[in-house]
């Protein structure tokens, strides 16, 4: 067995923190831009619009039943087709995997969202929403100034460990050949032939982070919870 | 887009795109039962330990479940395919020793086993703690063991309660087995990535998969369902009752 060798570590640092750097900035849109979107799909959902509501859950269940994995493939391929079709260019343009990744992941967390905000607006009291349209508030706003704010507090926990979540499932972009974080520690790895310590490492990393977040979050939960 | 293509020959070897993914679908398939088994049985042991009042066996338990929660799958297919046998010389000559596919597949059920292990104690553990105190009390009261409150009173309540977070679970695991693509089996997602690769038909390759997927979810649902409505306890668990009131 050969001795195993830390310090490829310390002379990969900072590639492996531009690889972290992008994990982050990943999350961070994906949660909020898969937030917003997944309220919405809520809204849908429970709207009393037939068809609005069935499209939203078929949207749902089918970004549920398939492995990220494939929605991460099939927007690689899919997403210039997307962007043409929606900005109306000539042709597809060309984004590589680590821009689609985020179009990928904002569609596929949206649909986890999802049923977390649906969740959080059901656990509003009827009373409430009688209350808001009584004072003569329309749908948008008694949404907008009452429902969702409580849904949101009520729900913020459960938003965030599925951030922890879609932090950990980004890892799996480095299939692509995204230089992420796992991507880069896995160049690194391949390239000096020090797989056990890279990923030794890797895993480490992402215990301590993912651990000391759900720490917060559980802090955070006792902090916010509304007295009743 | 031309369904057809999966009826066209696979350039080396025998049989149609179709059937190439129907192998790997018995692949996928296969890693999953295996994996459940070693899940549902050490998430089980898992679950049980935390809810005694033994503290260690409590420790022991959410020490576990957090390792495995909080390190993203594929890490842990690295740890188990790369880190293990290069750590350990014993592992490093048995795996040596197997061809590679075997290697794959052990891998793969081990790592996905012990990962969802993690989720179904979380499962179990809290239909337990769903069951009202005077259950265990009423136990020991009865003079049973532990062992025997846990195994006549306790676990047969709290296991129907969590058969619905149980389903997702079970989909879970069949779509993770995806992730070990990573380490080089060939299970249906793989397949799918070398139809698209080997034809340039990504749209009908991904489409095929998304399609296999769908319903299998779409089966494991009906199966879990159909087990809930077997198991429900009449006149208790509200699931499968079947309205009630005659």
């Amino acid at each position: 067995m050969t001795e195993l060798d830390f310090s490829v570590i310390k002379n990969s640092l900072p590639y492996l923190w531009k690889g972290l750097e992008y994990t982050l900035q990943l999350t961070v849109v994906a949660a909020i831009g898969g937030v917003i979107w997944g309220t919405l799909l809520a809204m849908a959902r429970l709207s009393s619009n037939k068809f609005l509501s069935m499209a939203a859950a078929g949207y749902v269940n089918l970004m549920r039943s398939i492995p990220l994995l494939l929605v991460i493939f099939w927007f690689y391929f899919l997403s210039p087709v997307l962007l043409q079709w929606v900005s109306g260019m000539d042709r597809p343009p060309q984004i590589g995997a680590d821009r689609s990744a985020y179009i990928t992941f904002i569609l596929f967390e949206g649909a986890y969202f999802c049923e977390i905000m649906r969740a959080g607006i059901q656990s509003i009291s009827r009373g409430q929403v009688a209350a808001a349209y009584a004072v003569g508030l329309n749908y948008w706003q008694s949404m907008q100034l009452i429902i969702l704010p409580q849904a949101f507090r009520n729900m913020l926990p459960v938003l965030l460990t599925q951030t922890i979540i879609l932090f950990q499932d980004v890892s799996l972009v480095s299939l692509l050949n995204v230089t992420d974080f796992v991507g880069a520690a896995s160049k690194i790895a391949q390239r000096d032939s020090r797989l056990v310590e890279m990923y030794l490492f890797v895993a480490a990393a992402y215990f301590i982070m993912c651990f000391g977040l759900s720490l917060l979050v559980k802090q955070l939960q006792k902090k916010i919870a509304i007295v009743r | 887009m031309d369904p057809a293509i999966l009826f066209e020959q696979v350039p080396d070897g025998d049989g149609t795109w179709i059937m190439s993914l129907a192998s790997g679908l018995k692949y996928t398939l296969i890693i999953a039962a295996l994996a459940w088994i070693i899940a549902f049985l050490l998430g089980s042991i898992l679950g049980v330990m935390r809810t005694t009042e033994n503290k260690w066996a409590v420790r022991v338990g959410n020490a576990y479940v957090e390792l495995f929660r909080n390190i993203p799958l594929i890490v842990q297919f690295f740890v188990w395919y790369f880190v293990l046998p290069g750590l350990i010389p014993a592992v490093k000559t048995w795996v040596i020793s197997l061809d590679p596919t075997t290697h794959q597949f052990v891998t793969a059920v081990v790592c996905l086993g012990l990962f969802t292990a993690a989720r179904i104690s979380e499962q179990v553990r809290s239909g337990i703690q769903a069951l009202p105190r005077g259950q265990r009390m009423a136990g020991n009261a009865m003079g049973l063991t532990q062992a025997q409150t846990y195994r006549y009173i306790l676990l047969p309540v709290a296991y129907r309660i969590v058969i619905p977070p149980m389903t997702s679970e079970l989909m879970n695991l069949i779509k993770n087995t995806a992730v070990a693509f990573s380490i080089g089996l060939v299970e249906l997602f793989f397949r799918t990535r070398e139809m698209g690769e080997l034809t340039f038909r990504y749209f009908e390759a991904f489409a095929a998969a998304t399609l296999i997927y769908v319903v299998i979810a779409m089966i494991a649902n009906r199966a879990m369902a159909f087990i809930e409505k077997r198991t429900a306890i009449p006149g208790f668990i509200s699931g499968g009752t079947g309205g009630g009131g005659h």
